[in-house]
């Protein structure tokens, strides 16, 4: 970790409450608003407004942008959210939680399977029960692989937005192969529910390993053509390097998490720092920038692939046999066989998914790393089988506040440069 | 083989492979289903394997449809991937407008088709009430097959005129429902064999 | 997940200090650390501050190491069947605004927990402190309908500009519509 101390967060802190780079204009306003604006008595010269969204080139979703230009130079900016909201919230109160993967599930769409996590370890902290060890390792496995996923998704769309069009087929061949593990696996490429408060929903398929091994095999070498058609890449560094910057004390005064943070030198993952599932007996490196701008960002994620190969083949390795839930009956579901055979069991199943089960009241907040920073689950409880209130932190949402610090003087062009190294995700903005 | 010695009899100007004869409306049917170009309306996870479509793997290029079009005035098809809030709504249906006749709207996933499982406050409850719907495609996500049977289906109506003249008749889109393919359900699973 | 370190302050010294204030109400005396109640939610260490204390206690705690502000959600209590986990001395009110703080040097979380009367939904906002709660204020405003008092842009954030009602408060209805399926009668 870099040496932050107070004064100069005091600092940063002083220019981020100052300055003027939010633009703050409600949505209204900025639609007549929109084009060009005459000089104003505060001083304020010719500049434009412009929307930017919420249906816009770059592939990252519905955000919208209200831009204050000056010629070229961003002055000021907002985004502008909510395009899609889906009151997942809301909804999380009307289901079980048995259920509630289902629903947060779909938060996150690159990284379902970090939701689903979440909420099953804040249930589970409730219900004060602990996982069997090879639950525990599964899950942990799963989650590295769809961090994999999740950062090949980001190879795919940065090159993209950057107009390295090709990447765009590179990295979702990539994602394609752990896709299909995870098909194998969960039966579904995307929003698993796999992941369930208990355990997971099922033990992996015979041969795992062996697929697995494949993989891993593959994925290094195509690796390696990333950094041939992009890391190295004059043009590239050129889009990248020095553009949207942001400082520790900066990053940390706005909440950013994740890549962002770590790309300014201030080494944090709740994997290591506040470890969770057996985190703690894997070896892995955190992967820390040092100019906190778009390229390191770039380069800390595809790192972080890498990372995530280290800990999956740790994982092979070290996968202890047993079983992948908890045998509770409050919990558990009865295994499928033994509905076939008996009657208890068949009413027993019943009642687990009707009615769901009962979790002891009081509150808790468990948080992880989400390939896009600290992921964190808010529970309520009052003793029911749903949750009173279940409130979600996403990183994309949080981390979204940066973006007008690193927008700030910078080139209309670089916009979707900036925006794509943030790497929001918007259902998770939105929920 | 019948065009080489055409061509070595005649030179390149020889007749008989300088026409095809036929009405123009087949022709115009046959071209406009074989480079319709998706708007790019993604919105949320249906996005994601919307794009997975036009990846290497399933390569949409197969279909002439691997342009998306960021712009509507560019685009044919407009594929709503994702749910629809009641913020989005109003944009939706401005982009729809913007789109060129002929234009057609596949509903990709069940958020879009009917809200799914978001039966609440902020969704709204199937993308027809907004925009004519020509096929849904079920799944929440629908794997990029399901897309891809959605698109061959949309392009089949196309071809046969058929979604004209659904449209002309009731006002609306065609509002077809995709059927479940049987197909065989064990595959064997080869991972890295490329 | 749970590491309820408590942060290292001397507590004996904070909690003498505000004795005599309890006494004189004759109230059972609740746990203090930093000077307000404290409780304790599955190993995880809760603060209780008033309205009046939030943003000194933050402000203290933010010079002891509390550099992220992580998470600052709401909570409806409206309809809340069981015992609520608060220390003596707080009195429960409908609404609860919840904020998640991090120290990175020493690892440790607190949550505060701070109670908000339906007369009067409003809250001193943290902006000045920790930028990072302009989005999540602003949430809890649209979700809630709770003011942050000198938030630099108190506006809806994910519902239209336009919209009535505040969504997350428990006697907002879900707004389910029944499903027509459609496929079962004529084509629309
Ligand atoms: S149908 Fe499913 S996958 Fe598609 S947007 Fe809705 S929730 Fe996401």
């Amino acid at each position: 970790m870099t040496s932050t101390d107070l004064t100069t967060l005091n600092s940063a802190l002083t220019r981020l409450t100052s300055d003027e780079s939010v633009l703050r204009l409600s949505e209204t306003e900025a639609e007549q608003k929109s084009g060009y604006q005459a000089p104003t008595e505060e001083g304020l010269g010719e500049r434009m407004i412009m929307n930017m969204g919420p249906q816009h080139p770059s592939t990252h979703g519905v955000l919208r942008l209200v831009l204050e230009m000056d010629g070229e130079t961003i002055t000021r900016s907002k985004p502008v959210i909510g395009y899609l909201h889906t009151g997942m919230e809301k909804t999380g109160e009307e289901l079980t939680y048995l259920q509630g993967a289902t629903n947060v599930t779909r938060m996150d769409y690159a990284a379902p399977l970090f939701n689903e996590l979440v909420f099953s370890l804040a249930v589970e902290e409730l219900l004060g029960i602990e996982v069997p060890d090879r639950g525990q390792w599964i899950r942990m496995l799963m989650s590295e692989l769809n961090r994999m996923s999740s950062h090949l998704l980001f190879m795919a769309t940065n090159g993209m937005d950057l107009g390295a069009v090709g990447m765009m087929l590179y990295g979702w061949r990539e994602r394609e192969e752990v896709l299909r593990f995870f098909e194998a696996v969960t039966g579904l490429r995307m929003n698993h529910n796999y992941i369930r408060p208990g355990g997971v929903a099922a033990d992996l398929p015979g041969g795992w390993d062996e697929e697995l091994s494949a993989i891993l095999d593959v994925i290094p070498d195509r690796l390696a053509e990333f950094d041939l058609l992009m890391t190295g890449q004059p043009i590239w560094r050129e889009r990248l390097q020095g553009v949207g910057v942001i400082t520790a004390e900066e990053a940390l005064s706005l909440g950013a998490t994740g890549p962002i943070l770590r790309s300014t030198g201030f080494a944090w993952d709740l994997r290591r720092d506040q470890p969770y599932l057996k985190y703690d007996q894997v070896e892995f490196d955190v992967i820390a920038g040092s100019f906190g701008d778009c390229f390191d960002r770039y380069a800390i994620r595809l790192a972080e692939i890498r990372e995530s190969m280290r800990i999956v083949r740790q994982i092979i390795d070290k996968m202890p046999e047993g079983d992948y839930r908890v045998q509770d009956k409050k919990v558990t579901p009865p295994p499928r066989a033994r509905i076939d055979e008996s009657m208890e069991a068949l009413i027993h199943h019943f009642k687990i998914f009707t009615e769901g089960f009962k979790v002891p009241e009081g509150e808790v907040y468990v948080a992880v790393e989400s390939p896009r920073g600290e992921l964190g689950c808010y529970i309520v409880s009052d003793g029911s089988s749903k949750p009173f209130r279940m409130h979600i932190r996403g990183p994309s949402f949080v981390n979204l506040q940066t973006l007008p610090h690193l927008m700030k003087d910078s080139f209309l062009a670089d916009t979707v440069a900036i925006i794509s190294s943030v790497d929001p995700i918007m259902g998770e903005v939105d929920r | 083989m019948g065009i080489v010695a055409d061509v070595q009899a005649d030179g390149l100007a020889g007749l008989e492979h300088n026409f095809l004869t036929g009405r123009v409306e087949d022709l115009i049917r046959w071209a406009r289903s074989h480079s319709s170009w998706p708007a790019t309306f993604g919105l949320a996870c249906c996005a994601i394997e919307m794009m997975a479509t036009g990846g290497p793997h399933y390569d949409l290029a197969r279909f002439g449809m691997e342009v998306f079009r960021a712009s509507p005035r560019q685009a044919d098809i407009m594929i709503v991937a994702g749910r629809v809030s009641q913020k989005m709504a109003p944009v939706l249906r401005q982009i729809y407008d913007q789109m060129m006749e002929p234009k057609w709207v596949i509903s990709m996933g069940v958020c879009a088709s009917s809200g799914g499982m978001f039966n609440n406050y902020a969704l709204v409850q199937g993308v027809d009430t907004i925009v004519p719907v020509d096929v849904y495609a079920p799944g929440c996500p629908p794997g990029p097959e399901t897309l891809l049977q959605a698109i061959v289906t949309l392009h089949e109506l196309i071809e046969s005129g058929e979604i004209m003249r659904r449209r002309d008749v009731t006002g609306a889109g065609a509002g077809v429902h995709l059927d479940e393919l049987q197909l065989p359900t064990s595959t064997a699973l080869t991972i890295g064999t490329r | 997940m749970s590491d309820a370190e408590t942060p290292s302050i001397d507590e004996s010294e904070l909690a003498e200090e505000s004795v005599e204030d309890v006494l004189e109400e004759e109230l059972p005396q609740p746990e203090l650390l930093h000077g307000v109640p404290v409780s304790e939610s599955r190993g995880q260490v809760v603060l209780h501050p008033s309205r009046d204390e939030y943003v000194a206690l933050v402000s203290s705690l933010r010079e002891l190491g509390y550099w992220m502000c992580v998470d600052l959600c709401g909570v409806d209590y409206l309809g809340y069947g069981a015992q609520r986990n608060l220390p003596a001395g707080v009195a429960p009110e409908r609404f609860e605004v919840v904020v998640g703080l991090l120290n990175h040097t020493d690892r440790s979380r607190l949550r505060l927990r701070v109670q908000i009367p339906e007369s009067d939904p409003q809250l001193a906002t943290l902006f000045p402190l920790h930028p990072s709660v302009e989005n999540p204020e602003r949430e809890v405003f649209d979700m809630f309908g709770i003011r942050f008092d000198g938030h630099p842009d108190m506006s809806r954030i994910l519902m239209p500009d336009e919209w009535i009602g505040h969504p997350l408060r428990k006697d907002y209805e879900l707004g389910r519509i029944p499903v027509q399926f459609k496929g079962a009668s004529t084509a629309r």
